[in-house]
């Protein structure tokens, strides 16, 4: 309980930014982009030094702040930092300034283009952050606006469709989310996240929500379970993500894949498992399927597009499922006799590696989509380039270091995910990993295409004529994301041990029933 | 807390001082009702602010004024009334400032406003429910003539058909509360007698009585199918009394089924629960529904006032102490919220415009023209929507946590009209300001055309009133303890205890 409301600071400095923003519209232009860019910066700005002060050994929240709130609903203003939240608030870090500098580097970025942008980067922070559901759902709901209009506004021709789509399938999720949190309270009277994880884990939630009677116990898992589906996305829940990432302008994209996708994912591991540990073993078994289904339809369906974007949307879709798969694997195996902890040790830590790893590569492979873009006019069909190496090999390279890493080659930081993961299911239920490796290969076939298509043979289609290679703001994009995917790499542990006494932890609650 | 009968007298002396000064100058007449709206405002707050909670309401004037039939002009506040009287007041105040263009008739518009907001304040504060009855008249009236003389759309018979839901609906309440008054041996208008003089009849007759009052009032409310008055209604208006009239006169009907109708007969009630609570379900996801289908933007939000006012009811029919608190909560919360969009869509953009047509809205880049009208729509959509961080979610989540504790069923339905909320307002957002300028493309070719179309830009005084208002829904939507302080005890009173359940909030 440090005095000092560092977590709050960290929330509110972008909104302050944009804040800013909007009380002064007389501001010139340049200084408008370093206002912005500065406040976006705050996140890692922030996060460092709280890197550097995190108790590495904890398992509990750390720089907890608590509120009084809302006396008649049980409401306190509640922020705290784990491992987990460390690891998300350290991505957006990264790639909040990242998304917005290509965004600046594509001249598309306007004063209102930066409100809204700050504004999203703040709500992502506040999910991360916040630990009662009054709270946390503020950011978790208000991050839709600005992604909506950033989607509508600065997108493609098909954006304002695509953008409607989005908001309305999470808010369709959401609506379900908030029905289960209705029973929650309802039933326990409270709404703090760490409180209801310890009713979670000693089995009181479930008794009192049993008391129901009926389908509605079920009906409660389910409706939290849909929300976080829907958001991350969770086959066959994805539909509006092609749709809206295509259409997103660059940055928005990089944002929307690296940052909010990773909001699903968080409400799995901080909110419905430990809220639901029973009914989420008895699912589980479906529930791997479904993760299957992601994996390896997101890589097959990756594989058919033309649109290249789009091909990377896909690809999210698949990436993401591994890290659900990780986790449902380990939901299934709990209580099992002999359940072997190392493995299911391994499987959480790839999933935590394999969010953090699939938002430096996603991004960066958007950032370079978003490159053949602006040098073609606007073109980025799989047949629409050849022979990109020769004409800008800087590119080219950097390109390649987040494909590579996106396809899991050893030596970069997306292996190391990938392999936890499989290490850990492969011993916890060997079937689904076998099954899950036809994606891996269909992921690596439509990489490889991406990269011979448009980077080799003869220079051809939009790169047949001029094509300039990066320019400094493009490298200070895509420079920094790719060292990084090289010293993650082959330094995981930088990366593992802020979380690694956590996930122990965590596996040290699976044996019990 | 004695400060707070002035409100209804400065409202009556302006009313009449706007009118006898719009003959001379249009501009005196809307600068006394600024100041009337305001000072009545001011009192609401001074005496909110010395205000203790607690169980039971304070009286602030008792006086004999038919003594022979027990008729008593008893003015007493609790935390419920001192909610909506200060809802009131701010909307009034909004209300005033968005209908500073009135050109028309000016001194009479104010004068027929600030009684309507006489009348409201009257009902709002009553103890007796003959006086309440009177006020509630009175306020009636100035809203026919609002609607028949500066109205737009189909005014005349948005006007008489509203007048005639509204007395039809008196008409019930009071030979309900008549038959009550009879049975009792005629001596009082007190609330607690007369439930005590409920309480003799035999269970047939309560359910008929209850019957008549609850709907009788909830018909003001908008419960459906009794509602369809509320949009013709609302469309035909004029701003500030759309504002009005969705703000504050519908949360007359839902004041008058708390106050008078629930304690009056819980046996009565028992009956009628679940078909109350169904009806308002059915109200929540059709109006939802018929709202995502219209093409005039101002029906849209006519409907969706329906669909909110159907969440009021729903706490009502939970009668849990959680849910009613929501949906008292829920009435203010709507009362800003209807103002806003009422605001923007009449005053910001028909105005200017001239059409509400979404057909026509989404050709024009209005986001361009009209900036910060957009961004009120926005800010208004999404307290609408009841995201959390406005008026509306918490109250919606005490709404649905007290009906889910006595039948989920209710609430699974209610989620889905949250869904539907959701996407009849971003499809009034998309549509209206945000319909072109889809796409990159078309923001380029859009510039060029910016200049066939000029607007004037939006007032001092529209964006004074928008500020209010916007200002009201975060405050509370961030501190609903503000006004859940006040109502909670309020809720705590002898003749609520025998109708509601649940623990202590």
């Amino acid at each position: 309980m440090s005095g000092f409301p560092i977590l709050s600071l960290l929330v509110f400095a972008p909104w302050a930014g944009a804040l800013a923003l909007a009380v002064l519209p007389g501001l010139g232009s340049r200084a408008r982009t370093i206002l912005t860019l500065a406040a976006s910066l705050t996140t890692l700005a922030l996060a460092l030094p709280l890197l550097g002060s995190f108790e590495r050994a904890g398992t509990g929240y750390q720089f907890v702040e608590q509120h009084a709130w809302i006396s008649s609903l049980n409401v306190t203003y509640h922020l705290g930092l784990d491992g987990l939240s460390l690891l998300l608030v350290l991505l957006t870090g990264l790639l909040g300034p990242a998304g917005l500098l290509a965004s600046q580097a594509a001249g598309r970025e306007t004063r209102n283009f930066g409100i809204l942008y700050l504004l999203l980067q703040g709500a992502a922070l506040g999910v991360f952050l916040a630990l009662d559901f009054f709270h946390w759902f503020i950011f978790w709901e208000l991050s839709l606006i600005p992604a909506y209009f950033l989607i509508k506004c600065w997108g493609g021709p098909g954006a304002g469709r695509a953008a409607y789509q989005f908001v309305i399938y999470t808010m369709g999720g959401s609506a379900f989310l908030l029905l289960g949190f209705v029973a929650i309270f309802a039933a326990t009277g409270t709404l703090d996240f760490v409180e209801l994880a310890r009713l979670g884990a000693g089995g009181v939630l479930a008794a009192k929500l049993s008391a129901l009677g009926g389908f509605w116990p079920k009906a409660v898992f389910l409706g939290v379970f849909l929300g976080f589906a829907v958001k991350v996305p969770l086959y066959p829940f994805h539909t509006w993500l092609p749709g809206a990432y295509a259409e997103a302008p660059t940055g928005v994209s990089m944002f929307l894949t690296g940052v909010l996708s990773k909001m699903g994912v968080y409400g799995f591991l901080r909110i419905l498992w430990p809220l639901f540990p029973g009914p989420l073993h008895d699912a589980a078994l479906p529930l791997l399927w479904l993760a299957l289904g992601g994996a390896v339809l997101g890589a097959f369906a990756a594989m058919r597009q033309t649109d290249l974007k789009r091909m990377i949307a896909y690809s999210s879709v698949n990436h993401l499922s591994y890290c659900l798969l990780a986790l449902f694997a380990v939901s299934a195996a709990t209580g099992r006799p002999g359940l072997p902890a190392d493995a299911a040790a391994a499987a959480l830590s790839g999933t935590l590696l394999q969010m953090f790893n699939h938002g430096l590569s996603a991004a960066a492979l958007f950032y370079c989509v978003g490159v053949l873009e602006a040098r073609s006019g606007g073109l980025r069909g799989l047949g629409d380039f050849g022979g990109v190496r020769t004409a800008a090999p800087v590119f080219a390279g950097l390109c390649g270091i987040a494909m590579f890493s996106s396809l899991g080659l050893p030596g970069l930081n997306g292996f190391v995910g990938e392999f936890l993961i499989f290490r850990g299911v492969w011993g916890l239920a060997p079937w689904a990993a076998s099954v899950a490796c036809l994606g891996l290969f269909a992921t690596a076939l439509f990489l490889m295409t991406f990269w011979q298509r448009v980077f080799h043979g003869p220079r051809a289609g939009a790169a047949a004529g001029a094509f300039a290679d990066l320019r400094g703001i493009d490298i200070a994009v895509l420079g920094p994301l790719a060292a990084l995917m090289l010293i993650f790499g082959v330094l995981p542990q930088i990366l593992t041990g802020i979380f690694n006494p956590l996930i122990t932890a965590w596996a040290s609650h699976l044996s019990l029933p | 807390m004695s400060l707070l009968p002035w409100c209804i007298y400065l409202s009556l002396a302006g009313a009449l001082l706007s009118l006898a000064a719009g003959r001379r100058s249009a501009g005196a007449a809307r600068w006394i009702a600024l100041a009337t709206a305001a000072g009545s405002w001011g009192l609401t707050l001074l005496a909110a602010a010395r205000f203790t909670p607690g169980p039971g309401m304070q009286t602030l004037v008792d006086i004999p004024w038919i003594p022979t039939m027990g008729v008593r002009y008893h003015l007493a506040a609790d935390g419920i009334s001192l909610t909506l009287v200060v809802l009131t007041g701010l909307v009034a105040t909004s209300g005033v400032l968005f209908s500073w263009n009135i050109g028309e008739r000016t001194g009479e518009f104010f004068g027929l406003f600030l009684a309507l907001v006489a009348g409201v304040y009257g009902v709002f504060l009553s103890a007796d429910v003959l006086l309440l009855f009177v006020f509630y008249e009175v306020a009636i009236v100035p809203k026919y003539f609002l609607i028949a003389i500066w109205g737009s759309t189909n005014r005349e018979y948005a006007a008489m058909k509203l007048a005639l839901y509204s007395f039809a609906g008196s008409a019930m309440v009071l030979a309900g509360l008549l038959w009550v008054y009879a049975a009792g041996g005629g001596h009082s208008f007190g609330f607690a007698e007369l439930a005590q003089a409920a309480a003799l009849l035999p269970r047939a007759q309560q359910i008929v009585i209850f019957g008549l009052v609850f709907f009788g009032f909830a018909t003001l409310a908008g419960i459906f199918p009794l509602h369809t008055w509320a949009p013709t209604g609302h469309v035909a208006a004029p701003t500030a009394a759309s504002m009005l009239l969705a703000g504050v006169v519908m949360k007359l009907g839902a004041y008058g089924c708390l106050r008078v109708a629930l304690p009056l007969s819980p046996v009565g009630f028992a009956f009628w629960q679940t078909p109350i609570a169904w009806l308002a379900l059915i109200g929540i996801v059709y109006a939802g529904l018929v709202a995502l289908m219209r093409e005039d933007l101002k029906f849209v939000i006519g409907y969706s006032s329906v669909s909110h006012m159907g969440f009021v009811l729903l706490g009502l029919a939970a009668a849990d102490l959680r849910a009613v608190s929501g949906a008292v909560l829920q009435m203010f919360s709507h009362g800003v919220i209807a103002g806003l969009l009422f605001a923007v869509v009449g005053r910001m953009v028909y105005d200017r415009t001239h059409t509400r047509m979404l057909s026509d809205l989404r050709a024009m880049p209005l986001a361009r023209l009209l900036p910060f009208a957009a961004v009120v729509f926005v800010i208004a959509g999404m307290a609408s929507m009841g995201l959390p961080g406005f008026s509306g979610f918490p109250a919606e989540l005490s709404i649905l946590i007290g009906s889910w504790t006595v039948a989920p069923g209710w609430v699974a339905v209610a989620a889905v009209g949250v869904l539907v909320a959701a996407a009849f307002t971003l499809r009034a957002i998309r549509l209206s300001f945000f319909g072109s300028g889809e796409g990159a493309a078309s923001q380029e070719s859009g510039k060029a055309s910016d200049h066939a179309l000029q607007f004037p830009p939006i007032t001092l005084a529209e964006k004074a009133g928008a500020l209010l208002l916007v200002g009201a829904t975060v405050l509370v939507g961030l501190k609903p303890d503000l006004l859940l302080d006040w109502i909670n005890p309020a809720l705590q009173s002898p003749l609520f205890h025998a109708v509601l359940k649940g623990g202590a909030p």
